[in-house]
């Protein structure tokens, strides 16, 4: 790419001094949907931001399918809780896409208390010719209708519109962190620190409780629950992560109440590796079922796990984020999902880390390499070059010494696309979307 | 927080801590422990996970996941400095070299163990506030769904999505909001003579940590993974 050092080490220092970021844009959620036409993306301000990929045209071969903005819209909105005079934030947590069942599409955002369901619908046609109506919509003066018409559909500028559908409130005592749909379309649940219920997507007046963590003395906590997903293909089987570093895979079929999990995933804690933060490096930040569901990916403060749902004993594969195990500290919180490959089964695995760093693992040859998104390292188009983090020692001319890292700038937000190569970044208030290309050097 | 391959001196941030810690407790502190060795590494690293804890606990609304893992830490650093560690494979501190010293683990112990009871106390407090009723389930067979009581739900959830919150106490519980132990911030002053069980103590944990004060900070920190991009408390937050 024929960076000049000096260049990148002038910007990178600007980036820090200067935080034009308002933080409303700060994206908090990041999500293709099924066919990967549409990415939506969460912000801290309540907004969500509709991306729709643009058909390839042979017109302009070089506009390969980008993204460009599909709608905006408000989902949340922050609330005041008067009894405990608190104010809830309006920053989208999780947005997720349900199965498109007709030209709409919907989706359904959640902020810490909230789950909203909404219906995304284009207009391109409109009624003209209305016997009552002028083209204002004034009525018209009757002595003035002579003859009647039938109005005519005529075409209009493309007219996205959104309406909130169903509204999910009063569900939680606590941060919700996650939502999911059930593979059956009907339902989906939401988690919060201590509880996980289940709803029916029509239903807003109630909803199941199916989890519940929460000790009878206060006192007693010990573990929060950290996210939750549904299996892909068993309605009844949902998986949820603890800050323990620990996976249950619950049964809904077993109990009405699953607090008694049917799996349990732990690593057993590495003696010689103990310290006082053990749990805070184990406990996971989230969890992903892959495309077959037979594996179940995690990511906790310095790896990123790949787990057998038929062995509950320990991982199957464990990858290290940091540059150096012992030295890094280039954790995240958002784990992306399996990338389906031509190969039968996933094969690279994304994260993303500090300074504005992701880490891809290609599970099959076992190697990795470590991407910036920033604006400075990519433009637009051009291919995006390995980057090294060094510990100690010589030091390459490209690489960034690991006490130069920038913890202030965290990848938390990763997405793939459901079948081709193409990625979401959030980095801050930031989107980049990177796709493969032929010759790329990507592995 | 740190400039391109630059470090800190080991020592500037151990004083730069000790100051916070210092005006953290608004108490006159011993001189003893003023003095202490900068290698108190776990004694430092208990003053660390009580700031944030205790910092946790200001904010209005404290982030259970935060909570939950800080004060676990704080347990198995406890756990460790009592005089029998089941937890730290790390040998027992080398025998204090006067009386004074044992007098003053024993007290630091009491002391450590009230405070420990007193944070976990005000933890259960504040959460005694966003119980949430839920006594279907509780009292009746398991595996009720909240929708077993329609009426009174349905009722409830007429309210606005602010008066939601009544789903989370008791009748009872509206008034416990008039107790202000959890704005007081002499929480402090009976356990902070005794927080610093002194040299002794520390010593041997070092090995165990692999990482330094300054990483001790961000891993905490990292636990809210996004706390450092979230508005700094204000009121009513």
């Amino acid at each position: 790419m024929g960076e000049d050092t000096d260049t990148r080490k002038i910007n990178h220092s600007f980036l820090r001094d200067h935080s034009y970021v308002t933080e409303a844009d700060i994206i908090s959620t990041v999500e293709f949907n099924h066919t990967g036409e549409l990415l939506a993306t969460g912000d801290k301000g309540g907004r969500v931001v509709i991306f729709q990929r643009e058909p390839e045209s042979k017109n302009a071969p070089h506009s390969q399918g980008e993204y460009d903005v599909y709608s905006t819209f408000q989902s949340h909105e922050p609330e005041f809780d008067y009894l405990k005079s608190l104010e809830i934030e309006e920053k989208i947590n999780k947005i997720k896409w349900l199965p498109q069942q007709n030209a709409a599409h919907s989706l359904l955002s959640t902020n810490d208390k909230t789950i909203k369901l909404w219906k995304i619908t284009e207009r391109d046609k409109r009624p003209e010719g209305y016997n009552l109506k002028d083209e204002e919509g004034k009525l018209k003066d009757l002595s003035t209708v002579t003859s009647l018409q039938v109005p005519v559909l005529k075409p209009m500028d493309l007219m996205v519109e959104v309406s909130p559908r169903r509204v999910f409130a009063n569900g939680h005592t606590y941060h919700i962190n996650s939502i999911s749909v059930n593979s059956d379309c009907e339902t989906y649940m939401s988690a919060d620190d201590l509880r996980i219920n289940l709803w029916h997507l029509a239903i807003t007046d109630r909803s199941f409780n199916i989890v519940d963590i929460k000790p009878a003395n206060m006192e007693d906590l010990t573990e929060v629950i950290t996210a939750s997903e549904f299996h892909p293909h068993h309605c009844n089987l949902f998986v949820y992560s603890s800050s323990k570093g620990s996976l249950r895979l619950c049964d809904m079929r077993a109990a009405a109440l699953c607090d008694k999990h049917s799996k349990l995933f732990e690593e057993p804690e590495d003696p010689s590796n103990r310290s006082f933060f053990s749990e805070i490096i184990s406990s996971v930040s989230d969890v992903k079922f892959s495309r077959s569901g037979r594996y179940m990916l995690t990511r906790d403060y310095l790896t990123v796990k790949v787990w057998d749902l038929n062995m509950e004993a320990r991982p199957v594969e464990t990858y290290q984020v940091g540059a150096a195990a012992s030295k890094s500290r280039s954790p995240s919180e958002r784990v992306t999902r399996f990338f389906p490959a031509p190969p039968p089964s996933a094969s690279v695995i994304m994260t993303g880390a500090y300074n504005n760093f992701f880490r891809m693992f290609d599970r099959n040859t076992k190697r990795d390499v470590t991407l910036e998104a920033s604006r400075e390292s990519s433009k637009p188009r051009a291919v995006l070059k390995p980057r090294r983090v060094c510990v100690g020692g010589k030091r390459r001319r490209d690489d960034i010494s690991v006490d130069s890292l920038d913890f202030t700038k965290k990848i938390l937000h990763t997405a793939w696309h459901p079948a081709e190569n193409i990625i979401a970044i959030a980095a801050t208030n930031n989107l980049y979307i990177f796709q493969d290309k032929v010759n790329s050097e990507m592995h | 927080m740190l400039s391109k391959g630059l470090k800190r001196k080991r020592e500037d941030e151990l004083e730069k801590e000790t100051l916070a810690v210092d005006a953290w407790w608004l108490g006159p502190r011993p001189p003893a422990v003023a003095q202490a060795p900068p290698a108190v590494a776990s004694s430092s690293l208990f003053d660390l996970s009580v700031l944030k804890l205790h910092h946790s606990l200001r904010q209005s609304e404290p982030d259970l996941r935060h909570l939950v893992l800080v004060v676990n830490t704080l347990r198995r650093i406890q756990a460790s400095m009592a005089p029998e560690a089941p937890l730290s494979p790390v040998p027992s501190p080398p025998p204090a070299p006067g009386a004074a010293a044992d007098s003053l683990l024993a007290s630091s112990d009491a002391a450590l163990s009230a405070s420990m009871a007193s944070l976990l106390e005000d933890l259960s407090h504040i959460e005694g506030l966003s119980q949430a009723p839920q006594p279907l389930v509780d009292e009746g067979p398991p595996g009720r769904p909240t929708s077993g009581a329609p009426p009174s739900l349905g009722a409830l959830d007429l309210l606005g999505p602010a008066t939601g919150c009544l789903l989370d106490d008791e009748l009872e519980g509206l008034f416990e909001d008039i107790d202000t132990s959890m704005y007081d911030s002499e929480l402090w002053a009976p356990a902070s003579e005794g927080v610093k069980p002194g040299p002794e103590a520390g010593p041997g944990k070092e090995e165990t940590l692999e990482l330094d004060e300054a990483e001790l900070d961000y891993l905490l920190d990292v636990l809210v993974g996004t706390q450092a991009l979230e508005r700094p408390p204000g009121p009513g937050r």
